[in-house]
């Protein structure tokens, strides 16, 4: 069962990785209930930041379902939805996350498509 | 029959009232209740509207709350396009009656990675319609979804499933859909809405704008099929079905005066019935206007509301014009009984002209309606759209029991009995007023040419306006034809002049036959006189003679006796 606020800290510390990230990425993952597709965008996502950010994220889970109003404030449709909300400007990514280049191109950690 | 039939249709598919005047009369009772119904058209054709509408009604007369999902606008642009039609969304939105939730969805700002679905989307209208017990939901437009997120192949899943839902939820839902190119929407929403989809239209033709709407499909319910023009006012939403209603008013016997007295005498003494229409039609200035306000005056005396729309003239005109002839109205005015609506014909289009004149009737409640003229509605090739405006109108008045006056002008020269708007099988009563040129001077004439239900004169009247009023006078129809005006009257005179003439030859006659009796009567008295002195003279000479022969026998006997004659001689005296 993940909470609504469910922190992943690893090996805070360490070292400044690449130049590309120098800020602290703050994002917010949307689900409802604990289906196997969150599941499976929890973990991609987490195995993407491991590999990119190591040390310079902070994932945070809102089960809409618990907190309906959430939904609402933030403009949620699609589920689930990542928010990158730090750095500005806000992204959103939806989707299972099972495709990297697209997640790293909505985080900006590569250059966009189209 | 049918009717049975309808009622138990309405049983087995309940409904959820729109209270959208008119718009209940074509579905039967309102839209589906707990399923969806789309509702389509162009930019600016009153989809939100309607479906603003449709929330507001149920909220405030229904006591069934609404959750509004925009897609489109913001709670602010909605809060103020509504306002402008008196519905205060805020207070509302406080008493929980309504929720309004935007959505905006940007391209831009998303990336799609992978399979999702819009769960979001649910959770935030379970939450919305759970919050206030909604019974009602309008997602409008929800094709933006279509432009706003990726994959559409998700996105039609999803649609579905959300229909099917909401429908499961037992929400009435009303979704709105951009017309398409080809289909009705332009993502083919009508493919996931079974239940009801209304079409709106909004055109343009002679330069002012119609807007109509029709009912496409309504699985399970008979429904209207026409399309029926509607309207957006400061009133709201109005749809105007009044050709549905049919034939079947009740008419009344009940008579009332055409404020002309010899002009009730010709329609069988009583005037016109009350609800029938009636038509005055006539050249230029042939007097319909001044038959109206006859006809208003009296109704007015009687304490009857009348709603005059007039399309000629300013209201104050028309009064300073009818007081020239005698017709008073502006005491009328003031205590409320005389409504004026005057406006250009081609301000608006016909059916907000309908829409106008239907509402004004509605709130004035009049008893007597008039319209001068109705062919101020034509503008080039609208005739047919006249006419049907004309007969929604005319069966809408006869429903109320409105007595209907319209004015028709009818070009110069033309077939008298054929108005510009061919609407004679609509009128009950029909009034010609036509000009008579006799002797270098115009003249007006008035006839009834027709009036249902009553032994109405056939005699043409001379129609005659001053400043004492209107009044009909006999024309004079003798030797030398029809002739009204001045050639009427020399022609009277003539007539009395050889009148007096041959009074006069009468008297002489009389005169001479008196004298001849006279005369004859003195004669017979001369002869009478000459005879009574010959049959005196007679008698006279008769006593003599016969005195003569009494001596003579006297002497005789005398005679006789002295000589001792016998007895025979006797027998001679």
């Amino acid at each position: 069962m993940i909470i609504k606020r469910n922190r992943i800290k690893n090996s805070k510390p360490i070292q400044a990785p690449f130049k590309t990230v120098s800020e602290k990425y703050n994002l917010r993952l949307y689900i409802a209930g604990l289906t196997p597709i969150a599941v499976a965008a929890l973990s991609n996502l987490k195995s993407i930041c491991e590999e990119k950010l190591k040390g310079k994220y902070h994932i945070v889970v809102i089960d809409l379902l618990k907190n309906p109003k959430l939904g609402r404030d933030d403009q949620i449709l699609a589920i689930p939805t990542l928010m990158r909300k730090l750095p500005l400007p806000i992204r959103l990514i939806i989707g299972d996350l099972s495709d990297t280049q697209s997640v790293l191109a909505g985080l900006d950690l590569i250059a966009r498509r189209q | 029959m049918k009717k049975n039939k309808s009622t138990f249709k309405r049983n087995t598919l309940p409904k959820s009232p729109t209270s959208i005047q008119g718009l209940d009369e074509i579905t039967g009772g309102g839209l589906p209740k707990g399923r969806p119904t789309l509702i389509c058209g162009g930019a600016g054709c009153g989809k939100t509207l309607l479906a603003m509408e449709f929330l507001v009604r149920g909220a405030t007369k229904y006591n069934e709350p609404g959750v509004y999902i925009s897609f489109e606008e913001t709670e602010k642009e909605l809060t103020a396009n509504v306002a402008s039609l008196g519905f205060d969304l805020p207070d509302l939105i406080a008493r929980k009656k309504i929720w309004l939730e935007t959505i905006h969805v940007e391209r831009d700002d998303i990336e799609e990675s992978g399979e999702f679905n819009l769960e979001g989307l649910f959770i935030r209208i379970h939450y919305a319609i759970e919050s206030i017990n909604a019974k009602r939901v309008v997602l409008d437009t929800i094709e933006t979804l279509f432009s706003g997120l990726p994959n559409p192949r998700i996105l039609r899943g999803e649609l579905r499933r959300l229909l099917r839902w909401l429908k499961n939820k037992g929400v009435t839902t009303i979704i709105t859909g951009e017309r398409g190119e080809s289909n009705l929407t332009r993502n083919g929403l009508e493919e996931y809405v079974s239940d009801c989809v209304i079409l709106l239209d909004h055109r343009v033709s002679d330069q002012s704008s119609i807007r109509r709407l029709r009912i496409v499909k309504y699985r399970g319910s008979e429904h209207g099929t026409n399309e029926y023009p509607f309207l957006i006012d400061e009133d709201g939403f109005s749809v105007l079905p009044v050709t549905s209603l049919g034939l079947n008013s009740i008419s009344s016997k009940a008579r009332i005066s055409t404020g002309i007295p010899r002009l009730d005498t010709m329609l069988s003494g009583k005037g016109y019935y009350r609800g029938s229409t009636v038509l005055v039609s006539g050249t230029a200035g042939t007097g319909k206007t001044s038959l109206a306000a006859k006809f208003m005056e009296s109704a007015c005396k009687r304490g009857e509301r009348v709603l005059y729309f007039a399309f000629e003239e300013s209201p104050s005109q028309f009064m300073r014009n009818m007081s020239s002839i005698g017709i008073h109205l502006e005491t009328y005015v003031r205590k409320g009984l005389l409504n004026f609506h005057a406006t250009r014909p081609t301000l608006h289009g016909l059916e907000r002209h309908l829409a106008t004149t239907i509402k004004l009737i509605n709130k004035i409640e009049p008893a007597i309606v008039i319209i001068d003229p109705i062919d101020a509605f034509i503008t080039g090739d609208n005739q047919t759209e006249v006419k049907t405006m004309l007969l929604r109108l005319v069966d809408f008045l006869k429903m109320k029991h409105i007595t209907a006056f319209f004015a028709s002008l009818t070009a110069a020269g033309r077939n008298m009995e054929l108005t510009d708007v061919s609407i004679s099988s609509l009128i009950d009563t029909w009034l010609l007023l036509r000009d008579i040129e006799i002797g270098g001077e115009r003249n007006r004439g008035l006839y009834v040419l027709k009036s249902r239900g009553m032994a109405h004169s056939n005699q043409i009247r001379e129609f005659r306006m001053s400043d004492k009023g209107i009044d009909l006078l006999d024309v004079y129809v003798g030797s030398a034809g029809v002739l009204t005006g001045s050639a009427r009257l020399s022609q009277e005179a003539k007539d009395r002049a050889e009148q007096i003439a041959h009074q006069q030859e009468i008297r002489r006659r009389q005169f001479g036959i008196a004298r001849k009796r006279m005369s004859l009567e003195a004669q017979i008295a001369d002869l009478r006189a000459e005879f009574e002195a010959e049959e005196s003279e007679t008698m006279k000479i008769i006593s003599i003679e016969k005195a003569k022969s009494d001596r003579i026998a006297m002497d005789k006997s005398k005679m006789a006796k002295s000589r001792k004659a016998d007895i025979s001689l006797k027998k001679t005296g």
